[in-house]
């Protein structure tokens, strides 16, 4: 961490044995979350109110902030209910980009997969396309070449910088820090530019697949990559120059929407929220996927638990996520980029040419699908919000019977109330943007 | 007390009753299984060959399927719940693990799936008067037409 001082939190960090029990009693009887009905919420906050009639300062309100608010990160809305500038209790509302994803998953083959998925996290979009990739591979039984596993990894771990340096951008704005918005958006770039020239797209890829990757890494790309690492890590550290021992960012962000670890373990919160309270796990360490038992990094962990904890945690992980791009860089095997079995990945286009075989294959694939063998299977990977996972139930035919996502976003957005209870309304926008937030998978 | 179980990759998969349900989940939580990872639900009306329940569990319309980690061992378990058609109703785990809130509402919302002594048991994801739960199967994709306008405005 980079952050030695030491700092009130207005929770004591408590061991998960001792207070699970207080978390669940919290939340059951005052709780911090508002629990009314949207009717009954439109009735209080819009219907016949007065504020001339309301002289009573300690009278409580209920405020709507959203759906489409700047600070909301898309379309978020949240049901407050404060007393003067303090949140009492809150409610976030979602739904507003609800399209029906897991539903599309079921009408689509296990190759178009991956393009619906993707859309899901489109600030991280190839965790999305890894999980599912993975679940069906499973399901399959197939392996994955070491190459495409090593690119897969690669790829991911560019991801999770170009999506914390998005946080670090927003995060900057909701604070007032616009500078650092127009930084972190410019470095984010240079990594969407090594993505446009790997996959052909900034973002929604559709570059990993089950059985491996879409295509091999264009000729060049290590020139890429080392431009990258140059230029990346010094712009880190002008970031930390320029917040870290920031006055107002500092106290914008310290002590304020702090949760400890027993909290978080009972709100099923991961990621840099979880690690935030200095609770140690990282999938990626812990349960070892791709081949990040071959690279070494380090799970970077706050103590404090508060948005300032949430923000350096998600600065140091870019870092961490560099190395593990120079490891791979330098260990990156060769062969084959994907799968070579003839039901599961397609033909090369000129093999079609020659080859009935390949044509028959090729218009199997594209036409039906691929047929995956009955079952269920779950597979998780370490998004940058969290344990991103796959369900899939087959039914032995070319579509999964069920797909479900299991979106970091979507649960960490249960912290909010209890990050905020108590905190001033300023604050809540703070709040929000430590939890980092990606409605598209919120809502899927 | 020994459970029906599956074969699965990481994972242990369980398979108990409604009623056994809370038990079986009070256990795992004192066997050190710290978060519930995922609650969802499966709707297996449409797939009625299926084979891949162990004996002596009869496969029903609905499956809740709960997965739980265990971060110091570092395993998972995957609870799978059979609940009727006639009767789809669960006991909600909010009060063994609160995190399964949003879950739960989001099962409650597309499946129609109810969770007994859930605190706040409204739709999350479709708006509040929707009619019908449209991850069920026997619901279809594209039978409504899209609205842009409200027709009132018209």
């Amino acid at each position: 961490m980079t952050d030695t001082t030491d700092r009130e939190t207005t929770r004591p960090a408590a061991s998960p044995e001792e207070s699970t029990g207080d978390a669940r009693v919290r939340r059951r009887d005052d709780g911090a979350v508002l629990r009314m009905s949207e009717a009954d919420a439109s009735v209080v906050a819009g219907g016949g109110y007065d504020p001339a009639k309301d002289v009573d300062e300690g009278q409580r309100m209920i405020l709507n902030m959203g759906p489409s608010h700047p600070s909301t990160h898309g379309v978020l809305r949240l049901m407050l209910e404060l007393e003067g500038e303090t949140v009492l209790r809150s409610k976030p509302v979602i739904g507003y980009l609800h399209t029906g994803m897991e539903k599309t998953g079921e009408g689509l083959t296990y190759l178009q997969g991956p393009t619906n998925v993707t859309r899901m996290d489109y600030a991280a979009p190839l965790f999305c396309e890894l999980a599912y990739s993975m679940a069906v591979e499973s399901l399959l039984g197939i392996d994955v070449p070491p190459r495409a596993t090593w690119i897969r990894m690669l790829m991911c771990e560019l991801n999770r910088v170009s999506s914390h340096l998005l946080f670090q951008a927003t995060n900057g704005m909701d604070l007032g820090a616009v500078s650092m918005m127009i930084f972190g958006w410019r470095e984010r770039e240079e990594v969407l530019r090594f993505f446009e020239m790997v996959t052909g797209l900034r973002m929604n890829h559709n570059y990993i697949r089950p059985g491996g990757v879409a295509a091999d890494l264009p000729d060049g790309w290590e020139a890429d990559l080392v431009r990258l690492l140059e230029i990346i890590p010094p712009r880190l550290d002008e970031y930390e120059v320029l917040l870290n021992n920031q006055p107002i960012f500092r106290d914008r962000l310290q002590g304020v929407g702090v949760i400890n670890t027993a909290e978080a373990l009972a709100l099923s919160a991961t990621g840099p929220i979880l690690r935030a309270t200095g609770y140690d796990w990282d999938l990626r360490r812990d349960e070892p996927y791709l081949a990040y038992d071959q690279v070494s990094f380090d799970v970077v962990v706050g103590a404090h638990g508060d948005s300032y904890d949430r923000y350096a945690i998600r600065l140091q992980e870019i870092r961490e996520s560099l190395k593990i791009v120079e490891q791979v860089m330098e260990l990156m095997p060769g062969g084959d980029y994907r799968n070579q079995d003839k039901k599961v990945t397609p033909p090369p286009r000129a093999r079609i040419n020659q080859s009935m075989e390949a044509l028959i294959h090729h218009f199997k694939i594209f036409t039906e699908g691929f047929h995956v063998p009955p079952g269920e299977a779950y597979a998780a990977v370490e998004s940058p919000r969290g344990e991103l996972g796959c369900y899939l139930v087959s039914d032995g035919g070319p579509n999964p019977y069920r797909m479900h996502i299991r979106a970091p976003s979507f649960v960490n957005l249960q912290t909010l109330p209890h990050l905020m209870e108590g905190g001033f309304i300023a604050d809540a926008v703070a709040v929000i943007s430590s939890v980092d937030p990606i409605m598209g998978e919120v809502d899927r | 007390m020994s459970l029906p179980t599956t074969p699965a990759v990481r994972s242990t998969v369980l398979h108990t009753a409604r009623d056994e349900l809370l038990e079986v989940v009070a256990g795992l939580r004192n066997d050190g299984y710290d978060m519930v990872i995922d609650l969802t639900a499966v709707d297996y009306v449409a797939h009625p060959g299926r084979t891949d329940l162990p004996e002596g569990v009869a496969g029903e319309r609905f499956e809740v399927v709960v997965s739980l980690i265990h971060h110091r061992s570092r395993e998972r378990a995957r609870i799978r719940v059979q609940v009727p058609e006639e009767d789809p109703v669960v006991p909600s785990l909010f009060d063994l693990y609160p995190g399964t809130e949003a879950m739960e509402r989001e099962v409650h919302d597309l499946y129609g799936v109810a969770f007994e002594g859930h605190p706040d048991p409204t739709r999350i994801l479709m708006p509040e008067d929707w009619d019908g739960h449209p991850l069920r199967k026997d619901v279809a994709v594209g039978t409504i037409p899209v609205r842009f306008k409200n027709p009132a405005e018209r």
